[in-house]
């Protein structure tokens, strides 16, 4: 039998798609549902004086209107951080309440104060306007930078600062950048971006009176997780009594990880009014009351030895987390981004500090990548820039620094079990056509357009995480994932996953891998997730960590499967457990021609009986039935790595920034299904060069979000790309038994640097910010004219 | 309050509207076909496109009020008799789709490019798809689809 395993298979979960079957939360109605309408703040920062309903209650069709003062009587807890930072200095991080409604102070607009609950969502809307909220208007906090200096948001978090944290040590890099030749330093942001999922979020919740069950429909990324945290910090719901269901959902990126105030909200309404809420997000709430991501302000310096040797790395960063520390919130900007920061070199002494501080703006949190990108923009960008200042080649540069052997001790955290730089480096040189840039550059500059070419290399640590160490760094939650494989009597398979698709493709992929473990044909097998009901508790798709880590569980409960079979088989053809093999969907009594097929073992299984002359097929002690479950806790990180190279070229009269060729070379390690991961890295690289290159999420002064609709936020259209180059190179993780490490993030994560690295060669050098918009570039571009005419 | 007549993916339809009833609203919500698809509130996102009269359209720009008396062609009336269009098909071989929202719209609006122009170039494919925002694919698969489907229809 063919292995499925490596082949381009298509999707099992396309049909329904693509013939208009999806089933996505806001497609689900229920009987004698109502509608929600949330009230929110349309100030960044205020107290509430005063909150009068009394008007809007008695508009048509209004069921309940609920404020923050209900959520408070009925003790119904808000929404958390699930990672604690400790500070440099040892103590622990300040975090502020975070109330599904807003009761007596609000900190971003779009937070919620009221809930509007009616009988059609029309009502529910009118009503919604006649909630009259008397705020006291209050100084808003929104930069980044000097969100330290502005007033205090939060009541005992003095300079808005929720952790100052260090990772590395400081006195070895004094020591190092005092032996340097050279320092390199660089200031950079990271441009703050809004996920955009197609789908926007919404929720449906239902309530039975008699068994006391809530069923919360939700668009999660991580339904069980959901569950756990409604259940255990919401006080919604005994966790046996809330059944969360995510359907199919619309794209998520990170945006969907968390639980959010309105599936809190509606979840205990729903119970207090004893009918069904459901609640649709508009486009323009999810713009201001979805997590954001990145947000970063950087100081950044490598100490360099003439030759180029990397000596010494420093990074200071201010992040910010917007109004409350959500879900990943304090993890995303602290251990997912200071210790990928040194990136693919060997940097003898290096530390990462990261001030985390609240301002008025949305929460910000895990968006693709969440940390890597940051990490990868820091140490790219100053490696280009050394490159530059040294007069080295920047592959050449990189590859002096590169790790010569695996596993590669990284200097902050992580040991990198294998991978291999140089030959990606040398394949995406090669594939891009490196060496033939300087005749490309020529004839841009004969048709008066500049143009430049821009290189990173990468390595992100995701498939998260080892429980023990994601524990021990703060997070509330062990991080393994959970599968069973439950076989029907008639030999079909239903593998359910704790993990989550929403546009991954788990429905294809992990049944190819169940396919080759069991041996049984692909349309036989049935992947279900996304339902606490279905199946075993689950943490959830982020951090590329379905295959890594969900995928090694269903390998494992196929292994287990396995090895009841050859149990069963020994019984029944009376041979030894271990003369049993087991191949291509057969066991097989080793130098015999006796075989079962393991339809006929899941079949035998189910009848344990005796009559006359039929034996039981199990042996002594043996339950009946085909299932296994497998929780698989990895041992480290995966570590997907790479290099992408870009060519822009610019037209000096516009500012106008053509990315012209885009190389994306990757390691992931065994790939399942290559059409699958081409998917993942285009979508991944479009988001990457869309915020080098067109996205921005921008707040004025008062905290009111600039760039707040499609109309103002730059959505990346098929206009605006070249067709990617893509490969890859292949070592094996060392961790699990697939040898597979992850590519969900790789495009976010490299794309950034690589295309502002080439903008600003282009450029002659000078910085600019992202994203790198005609207008800026228009003005970059002068000033190169007038620093050339000063030459001449 | 009016009446509509519509033809609906080859089905006649008579309905009570509100004057203010958009289509999506409409086809979604009146008539349960959920596969078209609302992305946003200011007719950016194309994935509510459907064809009217054999016009791809986004159907939160119109009211179904005013479109009585035409043909309606959704996502669900492509296939015809459980087989699905070249397109659908083409999008399923060549990973055009992710997490499947944007898909209803992006079909819809691709197989009224081919109506118009058999033969589209890359260039072409890229902008006439840019009234539709895809978040998963970064395109170039969805623009591999088109192509494909060029040769089968």
């Amino acid at each position: 039998m063919a292995s499925l395993v490596g082949s381009r298979v298509e999707r099992k979960e396309d049909k329904r798609f693509l013939t208009g079957k999806g089933r996505y939360t806001s497609d689900i109605n229920l009987a004698n549902q109502t509608y929600a309408i949330f009230v929110r703040s349309p100030h960044a920062r205020a107290k509430i004086k005063k909150l009068d309903i009394s008007k809007a209650q008695k508009s048509s069709g209004v069921v309940s209107i609920l404020t923050g003062s209900e959520i408070a009587e009925d003790k119904i807890g808000g929404l958390i951080a699930g990672w604690a930072i400790r500070s440099e200095d040892g103590t622990e991080m300040k975090c502020p309440a975070n109330p599904p409604l807003a009761k007596d102070i609000v900190n971003f607009v779009g937070d919620p104060v009221a809930v509007v609950i009616a009988e059609s969502l029309e009502e529910a809307k009118v009503a919604a306007e006649k909630v009259s909220v008397d705020y006291k208007v209050l100084k808003a906090v929104t930069s980044t930078a000097d969100a330290m200096d502005g007033d205090t948001i939060h009541e005992g978090i003095d300079k808005n600062l929720c952790f100052d944290w260090l990772l590395g040590d400081r006195q070895k890099v004094k020591e190092a950048f005092e032996k340097a030749d050279k320092v390199i330093s660089i200031d950079i942001i990271n441009n703050r971006l809004i996920p955009n999922a197609m789908e926007p979020r919404a929720c449906l919740a239902d309530y039975n009176s008699a068994s006391e069950e809530i069923t919360l429909y939700t668009t999660s990324q991580n339904p069980h997780l959901s569950r756990l945290i409604m259940s255990a910090f919401g006080n919604v719901s005994p966790e046996h009594k809330l059944r969360v269901v995510a359907p199919d959902v619309g794209g998520g990126f990170g945006s969907k990880i968390n639980v959010y105030n309105e599936d809190i909200v509606c979840s205990w309404a729903a119970k207090k009014i004893n009918r069904a809420i459901k609640w649709v997000a508009e486009r323009s709430e999810s713009f201001l009351t979805d997590i954001h991501g990145r947000d970063h302000v950087t100081h950044a310096e490598l100490a360099v030895t003439n030759d180029g040797k990397f000596l010494g790395f420093k990074n200071e960063t201010i992040a910010n987390l917007g109004a409350y520390a959500r879900v990943f919130g304090t993890v995303t900007p602290t251990y997912l981004f200071g210790p990928c920061a040194t990136g693919v070199y060997e940097i003898p002494a290096a530390y990462s500090n990261v001030k985390a501080v609240f301002t008025n703006t949305a929460p910000v949190d895990a968006y693709r990548g969440a940390g890597r990108p940051e990490a990868t923009y820091t140490i790219e960008r100053l490696v280009e820039k050394a490159s530059m200042e040294l007069g080295i080649d920047k592959t050449e540069l990189r590859m002096k620094n590169f790790p010569t052997a695996f596993p590669f001790k990284q200097t902050l955290v992580h040991t990198v079990d294998s991978g291999d730089y140089v030959a990606g480096m040398e394949k995406a040189k090669q594939m891009a056509d490196y060496n033939g840039y300087e005749a490309r550059r020529k004839d841009s500059e004969s048709r008066g357009k500049l143009r430049g070419i821009g290189v990173s290399s990468y390595f992100e640590a995701c498939g998260i995480a080892p429980s023990a160490a994601v524990m021990s760094l703060g997070c509330g939650v062990g991080l393994w994932e959970s599968a069973e494989v439950r076989f029907n009597p008639t030999g079909q398979v239903t593998v359910y996953t704790g993990s989550h698709s929403h546009g991954q493709s788990h429905q294809t992929t992990f049944a190819q891998i169940a396919a080759d473990e069991l041996g049984v044909p692909i349309e036989n097998i049935d992947i279900v997730h996304g339902d606490t009901d279905k199946g075993t508790f689950g943490m959830g798709t982020y951090g590329s960590r379905s295959l890594t880590v969900g995928g090694i569980a269903i390998v494992n409960a196929c292994k287990k499967i396995v090895e009841k079979g050859k149990r069963v088989t020994a019984k029944m053809l009376e041979a030894s457990p271990e003369d049993v093999e087991f191949k291509d969907g057969e066991f097989i009594v080793a130098k015999s021609n006796k075989k079962k097929t393991i339809g006929e073992i899941a079949f035998a299984c189910y009848l344990p009986g005796v009559r006359d002359e039929m034996k039981s097929p199990l042996p002594e002690g043996e339950e009946p039935g085909l299932k296994e479950t497998a929780f698989f806790d990895p041992s480290n990180f995966s570590f997907p790595a790479g290099t992408h190279i870009a060519e822009v070229e610019i037209d000096p009269e516009t500012g106008e920034v053509k990315l012209e060729k885009y190389t994306a070379c990757d390691d992931f390690g065994r790939i399942i299904n290559p059409m699958i991961v081409e998917g993942q890295v285009h979508g991944g690289l479009a988001q990457g060069i869309g915020q080098a290159l067109y996205e921005n999420a921008e707040y004025d002064e008062t905290g009111q979000l600039m760039t707040g609709s499609y109309m103002d936020y730059t959505m990346p259209r098929a206009d605006n790309f070249p067709e990617f180059n893509i490969g890859y190179t292949c070592t094996h993780a060392t961790t699990n038994p697939l040898g597979v490490k992850g590519c969900g993030e790789a495009g976010a994560i490299a794309a950034p640097p690589t295309v502002m690295n080439a903008v600003i060669d282009a450029l002659g050098g000078q910085e600019i910010t992202m994203p790198a918009t005609a207008e800026k570039v228009w003005k970059a571009c002068k000033n190169l004219k007038k620093s050339n005419s000063k030459a001449a | 309050m009016r009446k509509v007549t519509l033809e609906i993916n080859g089905k006649k339809v008579e309905k009570e509207v509100q004057d203010n009833t958009l289509l999506s609203t409409f086809l979604r919500d009146h008539l349960n076909l959920t596969g078209t698809h609302i992305g946003c509130d200011t007719s950016q996102c194309g994935a509510c496109v459907v064809h009217v009269n054999g016009n791809s359209l986004k159907s939160c720009t119109a009211l179904a009020a005013d479109i009585d008396g035409s043909k309606v062609t959704t996502i669900e009336g492509l296939a015809t008799n459980g087989k699905m269009h070249p397109m659908q098909e083409a999008f399923k071989k060549l990973h055009g789709l992710q997490c499947g929202f944007c898909t209803p719209g992006m079909v819809m609006s691709a197989v009224d490019l081919l109506q118009k122009n058999k033969k589209p170039s890359d260039t072409e494919i890229r902008d006439w798809l840019e009234g539709n925002i895809c978040r998963c694919t970064g395109y170039q698969n969805i623009v591999a689809a088109v192509k494909e489907a060029a040769t089968k229809m």
